[in-house]
């Protein structure tokens, strides 16, 4: 183990930029396809000096064409390449859904040829970016079969589960919170490490209530669970990670072990991801329960754009504190 | 280009056992001995009989449900095909898929989905992974008409042009997708024009040619391992059956299925042979019955074979996955 001289601070975007440069230069067969990732580096400039220093065809600047693209990264994938595809914003990856759900997904199933793909797609709300900029189209996914889905909250889940995600012989989609980008940093370890995929986290021990979220919800949850500290109220913060497989064993012996459950996600609430964590509590943890599964979630509308309602689209720590304290109450 | 006889008699040899297997699977799906549908290539297996033949051992087929040929020349065995269509373990699938749903990446073969054209930007991927690489291998993929109207062939056509990609883009014109004919599918009249648009080098073949087929094929593959870029080639045809065996294809004029019976592409390679003096009608007959006994013993292994279990169902998901942590 190496101590660096001087603790460095690295944002969650950084991360994924430092994810994407290790595993590319330790493994020649990364490369990366997407829209403007190669000499303007990006929409998000992730991927900046990353075409001086890989060259042309391993930091491929596509033609506006998702399914396209990840059509080729399939192909590619088969060969025995890693490719790693970025969607611009992930509300764009509608546009590859036949590829991602039709061929990606069942190409193992059906004749056992491995994907080893990864889409990153930066996602969600929280910065103004109206219906086409911000949305959470996990759930999208979360139904098929064969795919792998994972939702880092952290720079160190972002770096280490981008790693695990190239590493893996499936295809797995890599859903990065475009409002984490740059508002989160810490100290990350300067040798190699991987975040395990299926893997849950609590990301704050308590007692009383169980928060179940993922992505940019987890920084919510874990404001409100400081706030009810002061009311006597202990919040434990399970943080998903994956989406798909879910770690169902941590989210079954957190809630066993309060008996009381928020889910907490940030796309919207009919069909969401919190949906089946509900379904899967209330099959396997009936008795553990001492009050209602709560659920919070953004409305069923798409994400809007004037601040007011985007404001008002968005669970809040008002939301997640509210329902704590009738959850208490029981 | 002149074709010798012992690649002329190669290509009459798949002709012949695609033709075989695939009346045998009309058959067999008209005694209801196939759970699922049929789909096959009659009169039209001259086109991936000829290109799968043009290409070199570690190249690889993108093909689509008309392509038995393909899959024969690459060397999936008439036993497997008609394991796969009744259900069994030893199909190439497992009985995960069906009918023409079939790959194999050590032979070569990116099975297709049901969504036509999805393979086109799959084979573009294959392509740029032997470019990235400096490999000189090359992909040959295949689709109907009626997948040409999709975005995934406009956008695998486009992406390959602009890298120029080793990939050779076939279609299979058969006139028809399902019931709509080629007036309602697109505006154009030769399919070869939407190339164009692309700056990809086109051309149209006999599709029931083999000869012309296997020619063309052998020079756009020769121009892709050179790094040319890719090529499309229209190969022009007649769909003899309906869609599928269930299809009676009413909505076909029967004076358009009676002039392309004449042109049917055994009958057309056995004129050329017999012209060439390469074969004669001796020779077909010799290849016939060896045909039809690799046939006999084809539909054996099917039918000998072991159904799944159901519970193997839940197998092959995902990749069984030991992540590598590299040191």
């Amino acid at each position: 183990m190496t101590t660096s001289a001087i603790a460095h601070e690295v944002t969650y975007l950084e991360a994924i930029s430092q994810a994407l440069d290790e595993e590319m230069s330790q493994d020649e067969r990364v490369f990366l396809m997407g829209q403007d990732i190669g000499p303007y580096g990006g929409a998000f400039r992730v991927t900046e000096g990353f075409q001086d220093k890989y060259g042309e065809w391993r930091v491929l600047d596509t033609p506006l064409s998702e399914s396209g693209i990840v059509g080729a990264a399939i192909g590619a994938a088969m060969m025995g390449m890693r490719p790693v595809v970025e969607m611009q914003f992930a509300d764009f990856i509608s546009c590859a859904f036949d590829q991602i759900t039709e061929m990606a997904a069942k190409n193992h199933y059906r004749w056992g040829a491995e994907v080893p793909l990864v889409i990153r797609a930066p996602y969600g709300g929280g910065t103004h970016g109206g219906p086409f900029h911000s949305v959470c189209p996990e759930a999208w996914f979360f139904h098929t079969p064969g795919l792998k889905l994972v939702a880092p909250s952290t720079a160190y889940d972002a770096k280490g589960l981008l790693k695990a995600a190239i590493r893996d012989h499936n295809p797995v989609l890599y859903f990065e919170h475009k409002f984490l980008y740059r508002r989160i940093k810490e100290v990350l370890p300067t040798e190699d490490f991987v975040v395990p995929i299926g893997e849950a986290e609590i990301k704050r021990e308590g007692g009383d209530i169980s928060v179940i979220t993922y992505g940019a919800m987890v920084h919510v949850a874990l404001d409100a669970a400081e706030a009810l500290d002061q009311e006597g109220i202990d919040m434990e913060v399970v943080d998903l990670r994956t989406l798909s497989p879910l770690d169902t064993d941590t989210i079954k012996d957190s809630v066993r072990k309060t008996g009381k459950v928020i889910i907490l996600h940030e796309d919207t609430k009919t069909g969401g991801i919190g949906g089946e964590i509900a379904a899967i509590l209330a099959e396997e943890c009936f008795n553990a329960l001492d009050a209602p599964v709560m659920r919070i979630a953004a409305p069923d509308i798409p994400v809007p754009y004037s601040p007011p309602l985007e404001d008002f689209f968005l669970p809040k720590m008002n939301d997640v504190i509210t329902a704590a304290r009738q959850l208490a109450a029981y | 280009m002149e074709i010798s006889q012992s690649e002329f008699l190669h290509l009459y040899y798949y002709l012949r056992l695609t033709r075989a297997l695939e009346e045998r699977v009309t058959t067999l799906y008209r005694q209801g001995r196939i759970v699922g549908g049929a789909y096959t290539s009659h009169g039209m297996e001259a086109i991936s009989v000829g290109y799968a033949s043009a290409l070199q051992a570690d190249d690889i087929i993108a093909p689509f449900h008309r392509d038995m040929g393909a899959f024969l020349v690459r060397g999936i065995t008439p036993g497997e095909v008609l394991a796969q269509y009744l259900g069994k373990r030893t199909g190439p699938t497992k009985g995960k898929d069906g009918n023409v749903h079939m790959g194999d990446l050590k032979r070569g073969i990116f099975a297709f989905v049901s969504h036509l054209a999805d393979n086109l930007p799959v084979a573009t991927g294959a392509a740029l992974a032997f470019k990235i690489r400096g490999e000189s291998r090359i992909v040959a993929t295949n689709t109907g008409e009626g997948g040409t109207s999709r975005g995934d062939f406009h956008e695998a056509l486009n992406f390959a042009s602009v890298r120029r990609l080793p990939v050779v883009f076939f279609c299979n014109n058969n006139q028809y997708a399902y019931s709509t004919p080629l007036h309602h599918q697109m505006a154009i009249k030769d399919v070869v024009e939407r190339a164009k648009a692309y700056a990809i080098p086109g051309e149209i073949v006999d599709g029931n040619d083999v000869v012309s087929v296997y020619l063309t094929a052998q020079r756009a593959f020769q121009r892709a391992r050179e790094g040319e870029g890719p090529t499309f080639i229209e190969c022009k045809t007649m769909r003899m059956h309906g869609h599928s065996e269930h299809d009676s294809a009413k909505y076909v004029p029967r004076e358009l299925l009676e002039e392309w019976k004449k042109k049917d592409p055994i009958l057309n390679a056995e004129r050329q042979l017999k012209k060439l003096g390469y074969a004669d009608e001796p020779d077909f007959h010799e290849i016939h019955m060896r045909v039809e006994k690799e046939i006999e013993s084809a539909v054996e292994f099917a039918e000998q074979s072991p159904l799944p279990e159901g519970p193997e169902a839940l197998e092959g998901v995902f990749a069984a996955n030991p992540v590598e942590v590299l040191i």
